[in-house]
């Protein structure tokens, strides 16, 4: 009870931190945005200590995007569309769900596959005891750098495919390509922080974190592919075949309702406030393990 | 003989309390398993009724995707490689220096410990899976196909569990060994027939990829049991995945043989 109450009120304190106008700290967004720099800084030592590891992992990431784009190139070899998917349709669609899948990567992918760990060995002690916002720490502790080169290289497939195209995006459209593709970060980034919240109820959830490799999976293969049941769950429920199909569908004017990006939007955002209440929920849960 | 039953029984308890983990993954990897099939149910019916891609129809291509499912759960390693990398970069492995244990027998065992626990949490919904595509599934392409897809299988097994072991020597040099694992993962990924049959790859790269032990570690079983591989050919894949399954153990004992000499017992 009273380890509820203080694990809660932390909760608080940390949200609330800064925010009173007599208060002599700075602003919180000043605060937190030195904290987020202080983050990245050690997040950049940590990785130039490890130089050849850095590149490799970079190596590793473009393996499995030429993988990707070579199953592409498979499938084109037997058919010319699939639904009304071009090939270079869908070599957009794989640069834009690698683009997507590597950012997400670079902020928040480390972090919350370490939430089990934190929870197992009892080291979010020391994050809740902090005066920032539990989740702010958790969500954003490591910055993994190796992604940024590999979502500059999935643009630069992006640009060339769009190229094959002939597009000629208009300012409005790629403004929108990039805030859809900014909400598709949070939809990912939500679902799998409420996974990784799993973690207060049963330890070994890197399970179920690794599990949801599967849904970037599917994420990458055009919307046209499914149907009935499978479509409309992965679409209405958990909405991952829209994350990177509308923002493609919008770039190639391929967009037939504007219902598609609304629908989007709407559920990032129900996604957001579920994920930020299920985390809530979940850390009242938190026993300590080591003390 | 006896010491390694009981490292199999240990191992199999050990392996069971990861069961809502294995269920997890079970039930996961049925998603991209749909929607491969959903993928390809899209591509056949722009074909045309009965239309066959690289010499498979819709009802071969989904059953294909099936076998590999099935193939990957009896043969996959699950994280062996981790576990022995571990071992030697925490200097586990010294008390085998001294122990009357074959330290690549012992984790032989563990492998196929690891595989019977995996498979009794993966059966039912695997089953349940499949029985939902059941007009799909076909009987072995003929009476030998049988008992030839039973040893494929296990020089399958094998092959995947030699090769892994191997990788993970590497650790005696080097501290970090993910990153070989994973790339030489994405290559399997592509080479093995996972990710498509690999008969739709043009013929030279279809055949130069035996020059490699990627077929051998899941595509020959596959298609010895539907009939790709026939006849005298048959023989050749499996003396191909015998062949590189004796390489792989040879390289297995010479990098243990080394990286012994490098060990220096962290730990321990």
């Amino acid at each position: 009870m009273s380890r509820e109450t203080r694990v809660e009120s932390r909760e608080q304190e940390g949200q609330g931190a800064g925010a009173g106008s007599l208060d002599p700290r700075p602003s919180t967004l000043v605060r937190y945005s030195a904290i987020y720099a202080a983050l990245w800084k050690t997040s950049v030592t940590r990785e130039m200590s490890f130089k050849g590891n850095f590149l490799l992992w970079i190596v590793v990431e473009l393996a499995w995007f030429g993988l990707q784009l070579a199953f592409v190139g498979v499938i084109f070899s037997q058919t010319t569309t699939v639904g009304t998917w071009t090939v270079w349709q869908v070599v957009l669609l794989t640069g834009t769900s690698s683009f997507i899948q590597q950012i997400y990567q670079a902020f928040f992918l480390v972090n919350c596959t370490n939430l089990s760990e934190l929870v197992r060995t009892g080291k979010m002690d020391f994050l809740l005891l902090l005066p920032v916002n539990t989740r702010f720490l958790v969500s954003m502790r490591q910055v993994d750098l190796p992604s940024f080169a590999n979502a500059a290289f999935a643009v630069c497939i992006m640009i060339y495919a769009a190229g094959k195209l002939h597009l000629h995006p208009v300012a409005g459209q790629l403004l929108g390509f990039g805030a859809l593709c900014v909400i598709g970060i949070l939809v990912h980034y939500s679902l799998m922080f409420m996974l990784a919240s799993v973690s207060f109820w049963t330890v070994r959830a890197q399970g179920i974190v690794w599990g949801y490799f599967n849904l970037f999976n599917i994420a990458r293969m055009p919307d046209e592919a499914f149907h009935g049941a499978f479509k409309a769950v992965f679409t209405f429920a958990l909405p991952v075949l829209l994350v990177s199909n509308v923002p493609v569908r919008v770039l190639a004017d391929k967009l037939t309702s504007p219902t598609m990006w609304l629908v989007l939007i709407g559920l990032g955002v129900a996604w957001a406030l579920i994920s930020e209440w299920f985390w809530r929920f979940s850390i009242r849960r938190y026993t300590s393990a080591s003390t | 003989m006896k010491k390694y039953w009981h490292v199999i029984g240990i191992g199999i308890q050990n392996n069971l309390t990861y069961r809502v983990n294995y269920l997890a993954r079970t039930l996961f990897g049925f998603i991209p398993l749909f929607a491969m099939l959903s993928l390809w149910r899209t591509i056949y019916a722009g074909k045309g009724q009965g239309s066959a891609l690289g010499g498979y129809t819709q009802a071969q291509m989904i059953f294909y995707y099936l076998l590999v499912a099935v193939v990957d759960v009896l043969t996959a390693v699950n994280e062996d490689d981790w576990q022995i990398a571990a071992d030697i970069r925490e200097g586990n492995i010294s008390q085998f220096l001294l122990k009357p244990i074959d330290y690549l027998w012992y984790r032989l065992c563990l492998f196929f410990s690891g595989r019977i626990a995996f498979i009794s949490m993966a059966c039912v919904p695997l089953a349940v899976f499949i029985f939902c595509f059941r007009e799909y599934v076909v009987l072995p392409a003929s009476g030998a196909a049988l008992p030839a897809f039973v040893i494929s299988l296990v020089l399958t097994a094998l092959l995947q569990f030699f090769i892994s072991y191997t990788m993970a020597m590497l650790a005696f040099w080097l501290l970090e060994i993910s990153t070989f694992i994973f790339i030489l993962f994405a290559l399997e990924y592509l080479a093995s027939g996972h990710l498509f049959p690999l008969d739709l790859l043009p013929p030279v790269i279809g055949h130069a990829l035996f020059f490699t032990p990627f077929p051998s570690m899941l595509y020959v079983p596959i298609a010895i049991y539907m009939g790709k591989i026939a006849g005298a050919d048959v023989w050749l894949g499996l003396l191909v995945q015998s062949l590189w399954l004796l390489l792989a153990y040879a390289l297995a004992r010479f990098a243990w043989r080394r990286g012994i000499k490098k060990y220096a017992a962290f730990g321990g």
